[in-house]
């Protein structure tokens, strides 16, 4: 075991998933010599050649899809998108081309790749280097979107995506990037994808939150405990889609009350569908309305960023109001 | 003029001609006169080329009359452009890769899938292995690496370059010919492939149809640079332009090209220079856009009937030989659209499947609740729309 931040986890994560296989590539903008503009993938150039880690041109839509040329060839490649704001130029090989081609071709091709891209703020990033765009991928159909919050999970999260048949984007939160360290095992693990965990546990109130807000929502947590005798249980879905379903309603089940917290815009956002599969599925044990503490439907700001963010001081309220309806 | 050709001149309406700006094509020199071509192509390849030309121009004409009947959904054909996709086709080697535009059924024919691997799809039936998810004229097949057609325009130009260079990448020697139109050059796809190819000198031989229209949209509305080969040059690749009518020409300049990349030499781009003779696809009408003396003038530069002239001169067919042939193409095509029209629609089941490797729960759950609502409903056409 070693203590790692995430960024020293995936990375270890990255040179354990190359050194197994030789199909797995790395390829995007200054992942090579430099070792990626958060140093991701630094040392993969040195330990596996340019052939394997590739510094490309800069455009999103030529990463994706020659990644996806790549993966149908039979390689594992994992592109990475240096911030999740600059998918765009590429969300029509995502959505069109990779999240598709299993389904088109009935079965006889499949695009298995891992697309890493840092996403969402609090570190001064303004409007294009905070972005959220989880939902957008989820309402695809045919792709796997994964958040890992944690060094320990964002390894094993890491090594089940890349074991997985069909292309997944991994959402990494910057803002947990240096900010966690835990204990991570240096042999390979798997996290597996659509299992959710139960971070806290608690009788009152759930939460789900995922990335940098899974540390807000246990904040909030505590804030209320101490303020309110409140017991809130915490979930951090892992992976957003397919979602582990179960261990939400399960808990919602206990509780009778349920905040969902993201950074993105509510409008749409994850939240929705979350909020619409628990009253599908749960509605006689609701005892009060689901709630969502979310980013506003405006774009990212940045002078006012902790304004924006659904922080703890704004969760707390939210768990009180729904304990207490 | 020296470009890639070997029956006639590239049409002069077409094509601009100043010798100096097209300096940068890489020229190779026409090895013969019409009627008396002393290619090494042996008589042999040169009838399977026009077997591929004669059923591919077969298939259109009557997969369009049976789109008219209301039978097939949705045709987009390559009558006009035989020479452009099966010459290009056949210059493939086993181990290669085809990754088609829409227009390129031909080709996948050329590669050894069996007729009904196509009709299938025409007619999304039981059989179809995409499983009729998917409007005619998208097939793929993986027995032929064959990958698969997509709508949207230009995306599968780095599909190509990615899975060309991963061939490299594993040692082998497979090469990527990639098809798209003239309107896909405009696509952003097609810039970041082209800059994609030439900086990892990845082995794929790019091949633009230039059949003078994106739909509506003539070529000169698509770029104001000469031609399209010359887009190769800022991209560091090579650029060969093509009289994309002569089969002999497309075959020789597609051969040079494959064996380039697959010496370690890098991509060429390739320009086809050829006509549409038909609408966009069966959903149009080029009346609008072009006029019939246009297309009249274009068709009697049809490669057909070129070849079939240059075939009976160097002695490679008969008249007789060509009737027989043309009968034989007939029958194959008549017997398989038979038995593909006779089969069923996919089971409900299928609708729910490969949208992952497994399927996941909430798609189960979709299937079982599909499957309590009986089959056999159809959407109903709303009264008083605005046309
Ligand atoms: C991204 C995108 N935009 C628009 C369309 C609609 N569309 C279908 S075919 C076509 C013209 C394509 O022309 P070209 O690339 O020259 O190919 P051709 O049809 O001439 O073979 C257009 C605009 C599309 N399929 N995809």
């Amino acid at each position: 075991m070693m203590e790692m931040n995430m960024v020293q986890a995936i990375n270890a994560g990255l040179h354990q998933e190359m050194g197994a296989d030789p199909d797995v590539v790395v390829l995007g903008e200054d992942v090579g010599r430099v070792g990626g503009v958060f140093r991701v993938t630094q040392g993969l150039h040195d330990a596996f050649g340019e052939q394997r880690v590739i510094d490309t041109p800069l455009n999103e839509s030529g990463i994706l899809g020659t990644a996806i040329g790549m993966a149908l060839y039979g390689l594992k490649p994992i592109p990475e998108i240096q911030f999740a704001d600059f998918i765009y130029p590429g969300f029509d090989q995502l959505v069109s081309e990779a999240a598709k081609y299993r389904y088109r071709s009935g079965g006889e091709y499949s695009v298995p790749m891992v697309v890493r891209t840092p996403f969402g703020g609090g570190i001064k990033g303004g409007l294009y280097h905070s972005q959220s765009p989880e939902a957008l991928f989820i309402h695809t159909a045919g792709l796997k979107v994964v958040c890992p919050s944690n060094p320990y999970d964002a390894k094993g999260l890491l090594r089940a995506s890349l074991q997985d048949p069909d292309p997944v984007l991994f959402f990494e939160p910057k803002r947990v990037y240096r900010a966690v360290k835990m204990e991570v095992p240096e042999h390979a693990y798997e996290v597996p994808l659509s299992k959710a965990a139960v971070v806290r546990e608690g009788s009152d109130v759930t939460v789900v939150a995922w990335g940098a807000m899974l540390y807000e929502a246990l904040a909030a947590a505590e804030q209320v405990r101490g303020d309110d005798g409140l017991d809130v249980e915490v979930i951090d879905p892992r992976t957003l889609w397919p979602l582990d379903l179960d261990t939400v309603l399960e808990s919602v089940r206990k509780t009778g009350r349920l905040v969902i917290v993201h950074e993105a815009p509510r409008a749409c956002g994850f939240g929705a569908e979350l909020v619409s599969l628990v009253c599908e599925n749960a509605f006689v044990h609701l005892e009060a309305p689901p709630q969502r503490v979310t980013g506003f439907d405006t774009p990212f700001p940045y002078a006012l960023e902790d304004d924006y963010l659904p922080l703890a001081h704004r969760i707390a309220p939210a768990l009180r109001e729904t304990a207490r309806f | 003029m020296p470009r890639a050709r070997h029956l006639a001149a590239v049409p002069a309406n077409q094509r601009a001609t100043d010798e100096q700006e097209r300096s940068w094509l890489r020229r190779r020199s026409p090895s013969g006169q019409s009627g008396e071509h002393p290619s090494p192509i042996s008589h042999a390849l040169k009838l399977r080329l026009y077997r591929g030309m004669l059923l591919s121009r077969r298939l259109d004409e009557r997969l369009m009359a049976l789109q008219r009947q209301g039978r097939v959904g949705f045709h987009v054909g390559h009558r006009g452009e035989e020479a452009a996709i099966i010459g290009a086709a056949a210059a493939l080697r086993e181990q290669d890769w085809l990754v088609p535009c829409y227009r390129e059924f031909g080709a996948l024919l050329m590669r050894g899938a069996p007729l009904c691997t196509y009709l299938d799809q025409m007619f999304g039936n039981a059989a179809d292995t995409g499983h009729g998810r998917q409007m005619p004229d998208h097939f793929h097949s993986r027995a032929q690496r064959c990958l698969s057609v997509s709508a949207p325009i230009g995306t599968q130009i780095p599909h190509a370059v990615g899975l060309a260079y991963a061939a490299r990448l594993k040692g082998r020697d497979d090469v990527a010919l990639v098809f798209f139109g003239d309107g896909a050059t405009s696509s952003n796809d097609f810039h970041a492939a082209l800059n994609f190819a030439g900086v990892w000198g990845a082995p794929v031989v790019l091949a633009c149809r230039n059949n003078g229209y994106a739909i509506s949209l003539p070529s000169s509305q698509q770029t104001a640079s000469k031609g399209f080969a010359c887009k190769a040059a800022a991209y560091g690749v090579r650029g060969v332009e093509v009289d994309g009518n002569d089969v002999l020409a497309v075959y020789e300049a597609t051969r040079d090209a494959r064996e380039a990349a697959a010496r370690g030499e890098g991509p060429t781009l390739l320009e086809l220079v050829t006509y549409r003779l038909d609408a966009h696809s069966s959903s149009d009408d080029p009346r609008a856009y072009r006029s019939d003396e246009e297309v009249a003038a274009a068709a009697a530069r049809e490669p057909i009937g070129r070849f079939k002239a240059h075939l009976l001169a160097c002695g490679a067919l008969s008249e007789a030989e060509d009737a027989q042939l043309q009968e034989a193409v007939d029958a194959e095509v008549r017997a398989a659209l038979e038995a593909a029209r006779a089969r069923e629609k996919p089971a409900l089941d299928t609708l729910f499947e490969d949208v992952y490797a497994e399927t996941p729960w909430h798609l189960t759950l979709a299937a079982r609740e599909a499957a309590q609502t009986a089959r056999g409903g159809s959407a109903h056409t709303p009264e008083g729309s605005a046309d």
